[in-house]
C-alpha cells in the first residue's frame, strides 16, 4: 500500500518541480542564443555557457569564497535569532516596553547598511566580526516583529483557560505563548536567513579582507574591476545559492518543528 | 450591557441559561467564572452560610470551540489543568485517563486534536473541564458548532455526567429544546440590556434520554420558554437577520 503512494507524492513532487525547470531553460536558451546572435561583448553579458566554464575554472576559489561568506551570513543568522527572538519575547511582556523600544528597533531595518558599515570596521575591525554584525543588523528586525507578532497571536480563549486555572507566567509561556508563536517566528527566520546573506555581501564589499579567503562580495568588487563579468556573474550565483541552500535548512527545520506543533505554517 | 441580574444558583442544579444573540448570557457566565469583573455589583461563589472562611469552590469552563492545543495529545490536554495548578505531569496524565474514560475516550490517548472528529474533541473539552473535580461547571455553546445528532448524544452524555457527579451546572444555549432537554431550571433573558424575563422549574423526570424529546411535557415546556421569549422582543432580531 505504501509503496504507490510514496512513489505518487515522489512524482507529483516532479511534476511541481517541472514548471520552474521549464522557465530556467528557455531564459537560459534565449540568453546564450540572443548573446551569440547579437555578438553581445562579455565584458557586458557574458553568455551562460561562459559564466559555468568559469565557475568551473576558478571552483576552487568560489568555493572559498562561499565558505567565507556563509559563515559570516550564518553567524549573523545566528545572532539575529537569539538577540530577535530574545527582544521580541521581551517586547511581548510590556507594552511599555514595546513602545519605548520597538521605534529603535525599526531603525535597525532602515538603516542603510552600507552607509554604516564604515562605522563597522571602525569599530569590529575588517573581516569575520564586520561582516557578521552586517548581516545581523540587516536580518534581525523580521525576527523581532515576527516573534512579537506570534506572541501576541495567543487564542484569547486559551489565554482564558490558562487564567482561569490560575497559570503560572512560566507556565503559560512555555505551554502556551511560545508553542503558538512558533508559525509566524518560523515564517520571521525564513526571511531573515535570505537577509543575512544580503547583509554578509554588503558587510564584505566595505568589511571584508581582500587577502586570504576573500568573501562573495569581495570576489564581486575585484571581478567588477578587472571588468570579469563573468566571474562576477558565478559569484553573484553563488552568492544566490548560498542564500537559498539557507532558506531551505529553515524551511527544513520549520516543517519539522511546525509537524511537531501540528500547526499549519 | 446586563441588567439588574439579581440571581442565585442552588449548589448541585443544572440551570441553563437561553436568550437571543448578544443579550449577554456569555458574559454572565464570564462574570461567574471571575474572567471578568461586572462594572457594578458583586459575584459572589460559596459553599454555604459560614462559606466566608472556606476556599471559593472549583470551577471548570466549557468553550463555544473545544479549544484544544493542537500541539498536545487527547491525554495530555486532559492533563494541563492539573498541570497549571502545579501538579507533576506525570500525576496529571494518570489522573487525566478517569475523565476521558466518563466520555467514552479511553481508546484515543495519544491522538492529537487535529485526527478527531468535532464531537469527539468537544468530549475531549469536556474531559479536561471535569479533570479538577469542579463543583461548579460552565459551558458557553458547547455544542453550537456540531451537526444535531452529535449534539443531541452530547446533550445525553452531559446530563449522565451531571447525574452522576451532581456539580452545579450552567448551561448557555440559544437552544430552546437544548435546555429544555437538559436542565431543571431555564433562565430566559431579553435581548440587550439584558435581564431575566423568566425563571422557571421545569419539573421533567430527572432520568433524560432521547424519548423526552417527543413527549408532550417536552414540546409544552419548549413552546413555554418560545412564547416567553417571543414576549419579550427577543426574536424580532433573529428573524430579521435570516
Amino acid at each position: 500500500m505504501k509503496e504507490p503512494a510514496s512513489w505518487r507524492t515522489l512524482w507529483q513532487h516532479a511534476l511541481a518541480a517541472l514548471p520552474p525547470v521549464v522557465t530556467f531553460s528557455i531564459v537560459i536558451a534565449v540568453w546564450e542564443g540572443a548573446v551569440r546572435a547579437f555578438s553581445v561583448p562579455a565584458f557586458l553579458v557574458p553568455p551562460p555557457s561562459a559564466v559555468l566554464l568559469v565557475a568551473w575554472r576558478e571552483r576552487v576559489a568560489l568555493g572559498g569564497s562561499l565558505i567565507t561568506t556563509a559563515r559570516g551570513a550564518c553567524f549573523g543568522f545566528l545572532l539575529s535569532v537569539t538577540v530577535g527572538a530574545f527582544v521580541g519575547f521581551v517586547f511581548s511582556l510590556s507594552r511599555w516596553l514595546e513602545r519605548g523600544l520597538y521605534p529603535y528597533a525599526l531603525f535597525l531595518q532602515t538603516v542603510p547598511i552600507v552607509a554604516v558599515a564604515p562605522l563597522l570596521v571602525l569599530w569590529f575591525g575588517a573581516g569575520l566580526r564586520a561582516v557578521s554584525v552586517s548581516a545581523f543588523i540587516v536580518s534581525v528586525f523580521p525576527v523581532i516583529a515576527n516573534t512579537l507578532a506570534g506572541l501576541r497571536s495567543v487564542d484569547p480563549r486559551l489565554s482564558d483557560l490558562f487564567r482561569l486555572y490560575g497559570a503560572s507566567l512560566p507556565d503559560s509561556v512555555l505551554k502556551l505563548r511560545l508553542p503558538s508563536a512558533i508559525p509566524s517566528v518560523m515564517t520571521g527566520l525564513k526571511v531573515a536567513s535570505g537577509l543575512s546573506v544580503i547583509g554578509a555581501i554588503v558587510g564584505e564589499f566595505v568589511a571584508g579582507f581582500s587577502e586570504g579567503n576573500a568573501g562573495l562580495g569581495i570576489t564581486v568588487l575585484s571581478a567588477y574591476r578587472q571588468l570579469r563579468t563573468d566571474l562576477l556573474f558565478a559569484a553573484v550565483l553563488s552568492a544566490s545559492l548560498l542564500g537559498l541552500s539557507l532558506f531551505a535548512l529553515v524551511s527544513a527545520v520549520s516543517a519539522v518543528l511546525l509537524g511537531r506543533l501540528r500547526a499549519r505554517g | 450591557m446586563l441588567q439588574n441580574i439579581d440571581l442565585e444558583l442552588e449548589a448541585g442544579s443544572f440551570v441553563a441559561l437561553v436568550g437571543p444573540s448578544g443579550c449577554g448570557k456569555s458574559t454572565l457566565l464570564r462574570f461567574i467564572s471571575g474572567l471578568e469583573a461586572p462594572s457594578t455589583g458583586t459575584i459572589s461563589l460559596a459553599r454555604g452560610v459560614n462559606s466566608q472562611l472556606m476556599t471559593p469552590p472549583r470551577l471548570a469552563f466549557v468553550f463555544q470551540d473545544a479549544q484544544l492545543l493542537p500541539w498536545r495529545t487527547v491525554l495530555d490536554n486532559v492533563a494541563l489543568p492539573l498541570e497549571l495548578q502545579t501538579m507533576s505531569r506525570k500525576e496529571a496524565r494518570e489522573r487525566a485517563k478517569h475523565p476521558l474514560s466518563e466520555v467514552e475516550l479511553g481508546d484515543v490517548h495519544d491522538r492529537f486534536p487535529d485526527q478527531l472528529s468535532g464531537g469527539m474533541r468537544m468530549r475531549v473539552s469536556i474531559a479536561r473541564a471535569l479533570v479538577t473535580e469542579p463543583e461548579i461547571l460552565l459551558l458557553d455553546e458547547p455544542f453550537a458548532a456540531l451537526d444535531e445528532l452529535t449534539r443531541q448524544r452530547l446533550d445525553e452524555r452531559l446530563h449522565r455526567l451531571w447525574l452522576a457527579r451532581k456539580m452545579t451546572v450552567v448551561f448557555v444555549t440559544h437552544a430552546l429544546a437544548e435546555a429544555v432537554f437538559l436542565a431543571e431550571r431555564v433562565l430566559v433573558m431579553s435581548k440587550r440590556p439584558g435581564r431575566i424575563v423568566l425563571d422557571h422549574e421545569l419539573g421533567l423526570p430527572e432520568r433524560r434520554g432521547m424519548e423526552l424529546r417527543t413527549q408532550p411535557a417536552f414540546v409544552r415546556q419548549t413552546a413555554l420558554l418560545y412564547a416567553a421569549l417571543a414576549e419579550h422582543g427577543a426574536l424580532d432580531d433573529q428573524e430579521q437577520k435570516t
